[in-house]
């Protein structure tokens, strides 16, 4: 039997021109690429916003109406910062005889007032006889409508 | 120089933060369970309550002094840590957590500071930003920081809470007046043979010759004599001794009689203890299970066992744990006794990395990819996956008679104002 060589032609590649092909690195996705892409920004947290320093911050609820002229109601949360320095007018969460309670700081020459901010309940003055700790300043009220 | 700060009483402290009548007032925090007194305020020192006491023998004591009594509350002593450690890591970044309560922080480079007043500045932020005091030892080396913090807390009125060794008479002076055994890393065992000879203070442990120590002793306790002399031996981040084993021992509720149930609790220790085990990236070795019946109670029979098994092979598993760790039980289990506590301890700790593998067992990594999910699973859902010997309804519910509110991580149990005044 005759074995008939295959007939093979060869092509030569067209070595002469060059050609330029990009490389084009990552993935390609076939979809429209996002226009917000560019834009991309942290969702907005109330937490940062309410808490300046995590590390002195604590929380209380609030029980009666002595400081609703303060936009401080009964069930209310409040942000306490202990790292805010005490002075005149603030909110404080202060500990007095054995209590808590939130008022407002009215610092006088030799004595401080715990004001209440509604007509029925009348300042607090704390004299030597009293034990006040001013436990914290309160920096935000967080209350549900 | 090392910083060694500790928080003052730090439990009791917690608690008054929140409660600030019991400042001044006595106060105790009980073990997990209300087993026994693991923290005292100063003024509970005073009245002679003993640490690790038995809370039951104490309670004629605790309504005698009105002392106030709490569960421990850890939630709440985490927390505050948390706040405490991360005020002091930014006063160096040099910074060795160390404990709960306690941190190093090392000042390199700080020649134009006055290290000093930097201290009662943190004393003073951590105070007022945290409600937590704390004292500070300054030293050359960690071993001497410790004693510092020590004399610092000790005389307090005289220190402001800052203490520095800083030269020789100081450090001569402390080591003379810190009894062997209050010295940092010498335990009870090594106490008991320094003072058959003739060392009661770390003066005296200076003074021993470095060939006594590693003769009988060992190089760890050598380093801390060079400490104490003054040369920073022991570094930062570097434990003085190794956690050398991870127990959990608990007394019941109730009074146990039966196999079944005592496996039941040996099989939730074993897999507590697992769990902390991975969590610091070690295998053990060897196990040990005990179990005992209550030694208070005079008219039973009063029973105590424990048996130790070596492991074929180091492992991190529950799953092998928990075999061994039952048949260990099974070799100690006698009938007829009124079990009150058992507990398990693993042993002979080792890195998972440098664990050694054996010829003709190809099992010991198996389990591996497994654990890092049951982890993973139990993190998230909270011990939804336990192994079949364990009772997946039973809850580690401890006897907390005396806890606190978690203040600062439960939403319903912040502080309450009452606004009524």
């Amino acid at each position: 039997m005759k074995i008939s060589a295959p007939r093979l032609s060869f092509f030569k590649p067209n070595i002469e021109k060059k050609r330029k092909i990009k490389l084009v690195l990552g993935d390609v996705s076939a979809g429209f690429p996002s226009p917000a892409n560019d834009f991309k920004e942290q969702r907005i947290s109330i937490d940062k916003e309410v808490v300046k320093n995590k590390e002195a911050t604590f929380y209380a609820r609030v029980e009666g109406q002595s400081m609703e002229g303060a936009g401080i109601d009964n069930g209310d949360l409040l942000v306490i910062d202990r790292s805010v320095s005490p002075e005149d007018k603030k909110i404080a969460v202060c500990f007095i005889d054995g209590e808590f309670t939130v008022k407002r700081l009215k610092v006088e020459k030799d004595c401080i007032y715990l004001v209440a901010e509604n007509p029925k309940y009348k300042p607090i003055k704390v004299t030597s006889d009293n034990q006040l700790i001013i436990w914290g300043i309160v920096t935000y009220v967080v209350k549900k409508i | 120089m090392f910083a060694l700060v500790d928080c003052n009483n730090f439990y009791a402290s917690c608690e008054r933060v929140f409660q600030p009548q019991l400042e001044k007032h006595p106060i105790v925090i009980l073990s997990n369970n209300d087993g026994c007194i693991i923290a005292r305020s100063n003024e509970a020192k005073r009245l002679g309550i003993p640490m690790g006491a038995p809370a039951f023998k104490y309670k004629r004591t605790f309504k005698k002094y009105n002392i106030k009594v709490f569960s421990s509350n850890y939630p709440l002593y985490g927390d505050m840590s948390n706040r405490v450690m991360k005020i002091l890591s930014t006063y160096s970044p040099n910074f060795e957590i160390y404990s709960i309560d306690e941190a190093f922080i090392k000042f390199n480079g700080f020649k134009y500071f006055n290290i000093r007043e930097e201290c009662l500045d943190m004393i003073k932020k951590i105070r007022k930003w945290t409600g937590i005091p704390v004292s500070i030892g300054l030293a050359p080396t960690k071993g001497l920081a410790k004693i510092a913090n020590k004399i610092a807390k000790k005389y307090s009125f005289q220190t402001n809470g800052v203490y520095s060794i800083d030269n020789e008479e100081k450090r001569i002076k402390a080591l003379k007046w810190t009894a062997i055994e209050n010295v940092w890393g010498i335990g009870r065992k090594y106490t008991e043979r320094l003072k058959k000879n003739g060392v009661f203070t770390a003066y005296d442990f200076i003074k021993v010759s470095d060939f006594w120590i590693k003769k009988n002793m060992s190089v760890v306790e050598l380093r801390l004599k060079k400490d104490l002399e003054g040369f920073s031996y022991i570094k930062l981040n570097e434990a003085i001794t190794s956690k050398k084993y991870i127990t959990t021992t608990r007394s019941f509720k109730k009074i146990i009689f039966s196999l079944n149930d005592l496996e039941e609790r040996v099989s939730s220790y074993t897999s507590h203890c697992a769990e902390k085990l991975r969590e610091q990236k070690s295998c053990c070795s060897s196990l040990l299970v005990f179990i005992s019946s209550d030694p208070h109670k005079e008219k039973r029979i009063y029973y105590r066992n424990s048996f130790v098994i070596t492991l074929p092979y180091a492992t991190d598993s529950n799953i092998i744990l928990n075999k061994f760790a039952l048949k260990a039980l099974n070799g100690i289990y006698r009938k007829n006794i009124c079990y009150k506590k058992a507990g398990i301890t693993l042993m002979d700790l080792r890195a998972s990395k440098e664990r050694q593998l054996t010829l003709f067992n190809n099992d010991i990594t198996r389990h591996d990819n497994l654990m890092i999910v049951i982890d993973k699973i139990n993190m998230r859902f909270g011990n939804a996956i336990k192994l079949a010997t364990q009772d997946p309804n039973r809850l580690w519910k401890m006897r907390q008679e005396n806890l606190s509110k978690r203040y600062t991580t439960e939403l319903n149990e912040i502080i309450t104002i009452r606004n009524k005044t």
